[in-house]
């Protein structure tokens, strides 16, 4: 094999390492942290750089949900409705304090951390969070993908 | 203008709030021939909201409307007062925008409009119990509309 130029790897981590770069992300945006989010995603601090940049707006093609902003209980059934719209595997991340815990509004009305009605993989503290906190939770979030067991199979 | 026409006619007495914007005081059976005669100066309906006096008042409720007058450039607040299960007239018929601005104050203080074309919940689900602004309310009581993963967390 002198001078041949090759990697060894398990499909699970080629996988892993596929799916870590191709993050499609469905905005899931309510409030003041979308502003937050949309910086983010623009030029300055570019989310594309983290192989996140295409944002699909059906849940069907997106495998990350980016849930931005208050929820409230009137709101909950369309955001679980939305999560179980989308194909495994799939990913959520809680942008923002209202995401995490309901935030300052700790009332009637809004749902006290997203986690009550959907499975949560990354929290990003912050009212808003900054961009930096974002791309942080990001890199965290590939790392996660990259290392957990892959789901797939050859059947169509 | 038609400030002083209206103290005459209803012998309202005019109440000098903080802010600066004069505020009457009306009797319900009032409201809508008041509310009639001040659109002629003032055009814009801006608001209408309500607060409760629980316990503080003989009347629980309180109708506040504030208008504005774009020519004689200034504002007015009239506040009606409204005892628990008490209609009060509507002036949807006057301003179209009362509609909705009523409907919120049924959905947060149980305050019914009489006469009112639509009268459902506008802000809150039609499965919620209750009015959450009133304040024998409980602040934190939610209303769920799904089961929760995790129901300690409402
Ligand atoms: S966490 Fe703060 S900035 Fe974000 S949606 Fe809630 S209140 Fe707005």
């Amino acid at each position: 094999m002198k001078g041949e130029n090759f990697v060894t790897t398990t499909v699970e981590s080629l996988i892993g390492w596929a799916r870590k770069y191709s993050i499609f992300q469905y905005p899931f945006v309510t409030a003041c942290c979308g502003m937050e989010y949309m910086a983010a995603a623009a030029s300055h601090f570019d989310i594309d750089r983290f192989g996140a940049g295409l944002t699909r707006f059906t849940p069907r093609q997106a495998d990350v949900l980016f849930v931005v902003g208050t929820i409230s209980h009137k709101l909950a059934p369309v955001l679980r409705r939305v999560y179980e719209q989308m194909t495994e595997p799939k990913w959520v991340v809680a942008f923002g304090t209202c995401t995490v815990t309901g935030g300052l509004y700790d009332n009637y009305a809004t749902v006290q951390g997203i986690d009550a009605i959907i499975p949560v993989d990354i929290y990003i503290p912050g009212c808003p969070p900054r961009p930096e906190t974002v791309l942080d939770a990001l890199i965290k979030l590939q790392e996660k993908i990259r290392k957990e067991k892959q789901k797939w199979s050859l059947r169509k | 203008m038609v400030l002083e026409e209206v103290e005459r006619e209803f012998s309202l007495g005019k109440k000098d709030a903080a802010d600066g914007i004069p505020t009457y005081y009306c009797p319900g059976e009032n409201l809508f021939p008041l509310m009639e005669k001040l659109k002629k100066d003032f055009e814009v309906l801006l608001d209408i909201t309500a607060v409760d006096y629980l316990g503080k008042k003989e009347k629980r409720f309180e109708v506040v409307y504030h208008l504005l007058s774009l020519s004689g450039k200034m504002r007015v607040r009239v506040k009606v007062e409204v005892g628990e299960g008490e209609k009060i007239a509507t002036l949807s018929s006057l301003w179209k925008n009362a509609n909705w601005l009523e409907r919120e104050v049924y959905d947060m203080f149980g305050i019914e409009f009489e006469g009112h074309p639509d009268l459902r919940r506008i802000l809150l689900y039609p499965e919620f119990e209750g009015h959450p602004l009133r304040k024998d309310y409980p602040l934190k009581k939610s209303q769920p509309r799904i089961k929760l993963l995790r129901p300690e967390r409402k």
